[in-house]
């Protein structure tokens, strides 16, 4: 174990961005504007510090990892693990003990997660570059929301991923209802009632688990021996245990977001800067599929194996309902850039569902893989709109077309992103997608070819957004520079901000699609370890 | 030569034009017009080296099968997907073909794209497609063809609209995409049907175990179905009916672009991938595959004939040719097939690369005139190009006559061969749809490919502009010349009348079917390995288990059980018969193409009869013809409104109903709210407020008194003394 | 007639009685002072009519010269207050000097 100042290197990853926003706090913010401008200039070059170290942290993490030890349901196999007694209380009415650990580590299912977390919030920086009001407020929220996704992805203990859970709310619901659009407080408030309409779904499942294995540890959740017999969630297919499992689906397939429960996600993305909208699209939505492996896969495998041919559905749904409706923006509603991108994000995570519900290597690996790449393309395209609103202050296809020539930097990593998204061979997201479909195939073949159609679609509203946006004619208002007095863009092109944000992911997206290995190798032995455990405790239980 | 070197040089031919776009991405902007220079001279590299591959190939190991390379792509730990490279006799010769036609039309846009603002980067994306479609050729596998398949797919719709201003070529770009998608999304089920049952993509591997006798989902249907969905790919982007409308569209892209992918190449891809994955096919798919090569060469040929774009003439042309060559290979004229791919590649691209000549000639003529309203491309507006443009003229001539399929040249070579190949068909399986539209389309196309020459070329100028156009420089007429040559017939055989014996049909025998014998046409099967096959099936069990044992030890199972119980040459019925069919077939097909030539003789250039005479016959044929039959408006009618009509339908759901379902909760919760608020507020609250309200009102009442004026308090000290004194007394 | 102990008393009874009237009707604090005057003045009949008919002896004539005395003393500084009242307000109105009042 590497440790400093007698911390893991987990705890450093989580609670630094806590440090940086005491540090942003105990700065003041200025009396005139040239001080204001100062402690600004100062709060950005900490976030990005406190990033960049975490960036690094996860790199190494990376770079020590343990491909051989799978995780999973096994706390000895789990790595870099930080474990302190945290709330231990005993002879409480009621609840007899309570037995709360701080409990952290990493498998191969969580490793690709934090290094998405770390990547993305490190670029979405740079993307905040631009804020202007009251900016240590947002600096502070921004550094307390990494911590709280930090945490969901190490956390190893119920109670604390719970917490964690909570605490990411909190920072997101300021960030989009004081530095979102028009329309914030109704998209902030939508997104609060909705992730915590979900969250008390766990919180009782949690509750119920609590009391049949009587502590939070996730580890002794899994192993069934454990199970009081007393408990309603005793005994393997029994119906509170299917009743548990669907609540505790829910509540994660908000935050996925599938359909039926997707629609607080495009308000949520309309509404929210541009860097709140890149780390929801690229961090957020993954806790939601990240839950499901981490918690309901393995707790209640029995329902898994029960529920799978729903999970596929409602997967499956996802990828065509949620391509039906980016492409019905063209038709219905005002053609928001943001819209479209928000819905083929529920498209592109129901790929995400499809394959984890396929229960095979290839469509596991798939969906994990894709959670990374969804993370770094979405991403990436929410910036993409973000350069263009900076500037344009609009968002809607119809004020756009011709960009190309104006902006001939910009429309070469525009295309790269929309080929991502629309799965392209060499990019990455194509090696997810098609790992996706051969799994899935193998389970569900009609599924597959279903899902299939999501990539014509897809290049459909894609081709055509792209098409909207850069070709064509160049509408008269543009013409012009977009700063006429060039004080914030010199140039019409993107500047060198926003290509630190972007040039990365694209070499990602480039890299992962040639090497796929790279992140593959990662997460193959947990995910095996997975399939094989829920397959055979599934099984076990409907004999 | 080893074997390594061949794969080693190979990957180097294939990473060289990758590099080049890299290059010229990134530093295009900088050398301006020197990036054509660096693009042409890399790309003669690649060809000097992809010929030395070729040639090596050929000579040395002529007999051999593929040479290849294989790695692991993805591990997953327990299976791991394997991609590889491969280089046979067919990856050889098509390595000829795309650096070569690559390397002209690099060397013709020097030229053409002379002016175009955007130069290096119109260099930089013929790269890119040089590289994707390589890699398509030196796939051994389905995946790495897939992949490459699609990136082929980008780089054509980067180069469709690459005028990207224009709306109609943005349009272009993005209908071909969706159109090939539609086509590689059948493809990408087959993959899966093949991963979930073999649990590889190798070819031979796969070819193998169909062979022992896997079958997906142990039928026989699935095995056509997945053969059927793999063709899928090639109907995209080969253009076959039903998915053919792309392809006229595509001559938006500038005119080198239009012949080096959408004549020559890329649109080859689906054929060469049929041919390639040839042994997988059954014979319903087989039958699948000729039906619709023949639709698609017939009906692409009757809509050539009335239009007057001079591009689109040509590409409803190669939508015909390239569906004689999927009905070559879907009839089992293997050779004939892949042989017409090849030369309908130069010829095609010849006159392409012509009609860029003279849409370029018209182009200067009327930027000296100041004309810009003109279509430059509208043969009406053409018309005496033979004495002003004689190169030009002469070239075109010859792929003219090559792509009639008239002796001593190229193009009656292999068109004969299909030819021979669908009457033998049609005589062995009682199909005789597909002879009849094949021969028809070789008539019509003889007809419309000369009336376009007449219009074009021959004649009086029909408007100034045409009359003073000039001849183009080199760097358009050297590659002219050098595909004319290659038009000839003594490059793949010294008889110009049968190629059997040439070098290039010795090369290119068709593969053995793989599929099981009671799944093929039994006029296909090998004669003398029927007893074989029995057994094969017979004992299935124990021969897995022994293509098990040869797997680990490394040798292709299906080769060794294959040479184990077959001999080296396999006699089909079929083969017997094509050899027959040949002589008639030739005579035939010569009938066909001369009537074709005369007529339109006889029509455009000695007007013996008005054309606006036939369509005044039957008008609506005319107008079918002309309106592509429609196809776009059935599309865009059914398919497209369909789907966007869906799509509303799914916007309009998602915002209304499930939405207004969470707005319609959330409302019920805001109602919920304002009534106990106006409980709280009126009932709960009031009762605090009147408590609150009492006592203040009582201490009003009792402050009233206490004026704090001595004599007041005096005056009640004394009325109080009185009334103690009554009480009292 | 013979004048008699209740001759004095009501005499003494209407002299409070206007005392007391005067001094909770009265505004000017001259006339309030006077009016006590006048009550302190009734008690001294008081005094002296049941030491002369009540069968005392010089006790009440004793306490009503203390009383006569106290009387002017009261007088003199009550009337210092009010000549300090007049300077500060100028005026001697009871009703309106009401500045320590809470």
């Amino acid at each position: 174990m590497f440790t400093f100042l007698g911390l893991g290197p987990l705890t450093w990853i989580t609670f630094l961005p806590i440090l940086g926003m005491i540090i942003i706090l105990l700065i003041p913010s200025g009396e005139d504007d040239l001080a204001k401008a100062k402690s600004q200039n100062l709060y950005r070059w900490i976030t990005v510090g406190v990033t960049f170290i975490q960036l690094v942290i996860s790199i190494f993490l990376v770079l020590n990892f343990n491909l051989k030890f799978a995780g999973v349901n096994d706390p000895n196999s789990m790595q870099f693990v930080e474990r302190a007694n945290w709330i231990y209380l005993s002879g409480l009415p009621l609840l007899g003990n309570l037995k709360i650990q701080y409990f952290i580590g990493i498998d191969g299912i969580s490793a690709p997660m934090v290094l998405l977390t770390t990547i993305v919030s490190f670029l979405a920086t740079f993307a905040s570059w631009n804020i202007k009001k009251s900016a240590k407020g947002y600096f502070s929220m921004y550094l307390l929301l990494v911590t709280g996704m930090m945490g969901v992805f190490v956390a190893l203990d119920f109670f604390l991923f719970y917490v964690f859970w909570e605490l990411m709310l909190l920072p997101m619901y300021f960030l989009i209802g004081i530095w979102g659009g028009a329309n914030k407080e109704y998209a902030a408030i939508k997104f609060f009632l909705y992730t915590l309409f979900g969250s008390v779904f766990m919180l009782l499942v949690m509750i119920a688990l609590y009391f049949a294995v009587g502590s939070f540890n996730m580890f002794d959740m899994m192993d069934f021996a454990k199970y009081s017999h007393s408990s309603i969630l005793y005994g393997m297919g029994s119906n509170w245990r299917l009743i548990a499992f669907a609540a505790l689906f829910v509540g994660f397939a908000i935050k996925v977001p599938s359909v039926p429960f997707h629609t607080w996600l495009p308000d949520a993305h309309v509404e929210a800067p541009t860097p709140i909208s890149v780390i929801l699209a690229g961090v957020l939505l993954k806790m939601g599929t990240y839950g499901m492996l981490r918690i309901a896969w393995p707790m209640f495998p029995d329902a898994v194996m029960y529920f799978q041919n729903w999970i596929a559905v409602i997967g499956l749904v996802s990828i065509v309902y949620g391509a039906l409706c980016a492409l019905g923006q063209f038709k219905f509603g005002k053609r928001d850039f943001k819209k479209l991108i928000a819905y083929s994000s529920v498209s592109h995570m129901g790929y995400v569902v499809l394959g984890m519900a396929s229960m095979t290597t290839e469509g596991m690996v798939g969906a994990i893989f894709q959670m990374f790449n969804h993370g770094t393309i979405t991403a990436m395209l929410f910036m993409i709109v973000g350069v263009i609103y900076d500037r344009a202050h609009t968002r809607g296809l119809d004020d756009f077309g011709g960009l190309a020539n104006k902006m001939p930097v910009y429309t070469g990593i525009m295309t790269i992103a929309f080929f991502g998204a629309i799965g392209l061979p060499g990019l990455s997201g194509f090696v997810s997608e098609a790992m996706v479909f051969l799994g899935t195939f193998k389970t569900y073949p009609i599924y597959a070819m279903i899902a299939g159609s999501g990539i014509i679609l897809g290049a459909s509203y894609m081709l055509w957004a792209l098409q909207k946006v850069f070709f064509g004619k160049l509408p008269e208002r543009w013409s012009g520079p977009w700063d006429p007095t060039h004080k914030i863009y010199k140039t019409d092109d993107v500047n060198l901000v926003e290509k630190v944000a972007l040039v990365p992911l694209v070499i990602i997206i480039i890299y992962l699609g040639i090497n796929p290995n790279a992140m593959i190798g990662l997460m193959s032995n947990s995910v095996n370890h997975l399939i094989e455990f829920v397959k055979l405790s599934g099984q076990v239980a409907h004999l | 030569m080893t074997p390594e070197m061949l794969l080693n040089l190979s990957i180097v031919i294939l990473l060289i034009p990758i590099l080049d776009f890299a290059f010229l991405i990134f530093f295009g902007k900088k050398l301006g017009r020197a990036s054509g220079f660096i693009g042409t001279s890399v790309l003669g590299i690649d060809l000097i080296l992809a010929l030395i591959v070729a040639f090596v190939r050929l000579t040395q190991y002529p007999n051999e099968t593929m040479q290849q390379y294989k790695f692991d792509w993805i591990n997953l730990g327990n299976t791991s997907v394997t991609l590889g490279i491969g280089i046979d006799n067919l990856t050889a010769i098509m390595l000829i073909v795309v650096t070569l036609i690559s390397f002209l039309v690099h060397l013709f846009s020097m030229e053409y794209m002379r002016e175009d603002s955007r130069f290096s980067r119109f260099y930089a994306y013929l790269g890119l497609f040089t590289f994707s479609m390589l890699g398509i050729v030196i796939a051994n596998n389905f995946l790495n063809m897939f992949i490459f398949w699609e990136l082929v797919g980008v780089s054509s719709y980067l180069l469709i609209g690459f005028w990207y201003e224009k709306d109609s070529a943005a349009n272009a770009g993005k209908k071909a995409f969706i159109v090939n998608r539609i086509g590689d999304l059948g493809f990408l089920i087959g993959l899966m049907i093949i991963y979930s049952t073999y649990g590889t993509f190798i070819f031979e591997d796969v070819f193998g175990k169909i062979h022992a006798g896997i079958l997906p989902f142990n039928s026989g249907f699935w095995l056509t179905l997945m053969g059927i969905l793999v063709f899928g790919g090639a109907i995209g982007k080969s253009a076959q009916f039903p998915l053919h409308v792309w392809l006229p569209d595509a001559m938006e892209g500038p005119t080198p672009v239009s012949a080096l992918i959408h004549a020559a190449t890329m649109v080859a891809a689906g054929v060469y991938l049929t041919a390639r994955v040839y042994p997988m096919f059954t014979a319903d798919a087989l039958l699948f595959i000729a039906y619709i090569g023949a639709l698609t060469a017939f009906i692409a040929a009757t809509i050539a004939i009335t239009q007057v774009d001079f591009k689109r003439v040509l590409a409803y042309s190669t939508v015909s040719q390239l569906g004689y060559m999927v009905m070559g290979l879907g009839v089992g004229a293997f050779t004939s097939g892949f042989m017409h791919l090849v030369t309908h590649a130069w010829f095609k691209a010849l006159l392409f690369l012509a009609s860029g000549s003279v849409i370029h000639a018209m182009h200067h003529s009327m930027h000296k005139a100041h004309n810009h309203d003109m279509d430059p491309q509208d043969i009406r507006n053409m018309g005496g190009l033979r004495k002003t443009m004689p190169i030009t003229y002469i070239t075109f001539l010859f792929a003219t006559i090559a792509i009639s399929g008239i002796p001593f040249t190229s193009g009656f070579l292999s068109k004969d061969g299909i030819l021979a190949g669908t009457l033998a068909f049609g005589e062995l399986s009682g199909h005789w749809f597909i002879p009849i539209a094949g021969f028809g389309a070789a008539a019509i196309t003889a007809f419309y490919m000369f009336r376009l020459t007449i219009i074009a070329f021959h004649g009086k100028p029909k408007t100034s502009i045409a009359e003073h156009t000039h001849e183009n420089n080199g760097f358009i007429t050297i590659p002219l010349i050098i595909l004319a040559v290659l038009s000839l017939w003594f490059f793949y055989s010294m008889n110009p009348l049968n190629p059997d014996e040439g070098w290039f049909h010795q090369r290119t025998q068709a593969p053995q079917s793989a599929v099981p014998a009671s799944l093929m046409w039994n006029f296909m099967n090998p004669e003398k390995e029927i007893n074989a096959n029995e057994n094969i099936n017979v004992s299935n069990n124990r021969l897995h288990t022994i293509s098990n044992e040869l797997n680990k030890t490394g040798i292709p199972a299906f080769l060794v059980t294959h040479t184990l119980v077959s001999q080296p040459k396999v006699e089909t019925e079929f083969k017997e018969t094509l050899h027959h069919a040949h002589v008639p077939a030739m005579i035939l097909s010569l009938i066909v193409a001369i009537s074709g030539i005369i007529l339109s003789f006889v029509y455009y250039q000695f007007k013996v009869y008005d054309p606006d005479s036939i369509v005044n016959l039957y008008p609506w044929l005319y107008k079918g013809s002309f309106n592509k039959w429609f196809f776009d408006e059935i599309y865009q009618a059914t398919f497209i409104n369909g789907t966007i009509g869906l799509a509303k339908v799914g916007a309009w759901f998602d915002f209304n109903v499930i939405d207004g379902i969470v707005n319609f909760v959330a409302a019920i919760g805001r109602g919920l709210g304002h009534i106990t608020g106006i409980f709280d507020f009126h009932i709960i609250d009031g009762l605090v407020n009147l408590s609150a309200k009492i006592s203040g009102w009582l201490g009003t009442a009792l402050r009233k008194p206490q004026s704090g004026t001595i004599q007041a308090y005096l005056v009640l000290t004394v009325l109080g003394l009185v009334v103690l004194i009554l009480l009292f007394i | 007639m013979e004048i008699g102990l209740t001759h004095f008393l009501i005499i003494s009874g209407i002299l409070f009685s206007l005392g007391l009237f005067g001094i909770a009707t009265r505004k000017n604090a001259i006339m309030v002072l006077m009016s006590m005057e006048l009550i302190l003045n009734s008690a001294n009949i008081n005094f002296i009519a049941f030491s002369r008919f009540g069968g005392f002896n010089m006790e009440g004539q004793i306490a009503a010269l203390f009383v006569i005395i106290l009387a002017a003393a009261e007088v003199a500084v009550a009337l210092a207050i009010v000549l300090n009242i007049y300077q500060n307000y100028h005026h001697v109105n009871v009703d309106e000097i009401n500045k320590l009042k809470g």
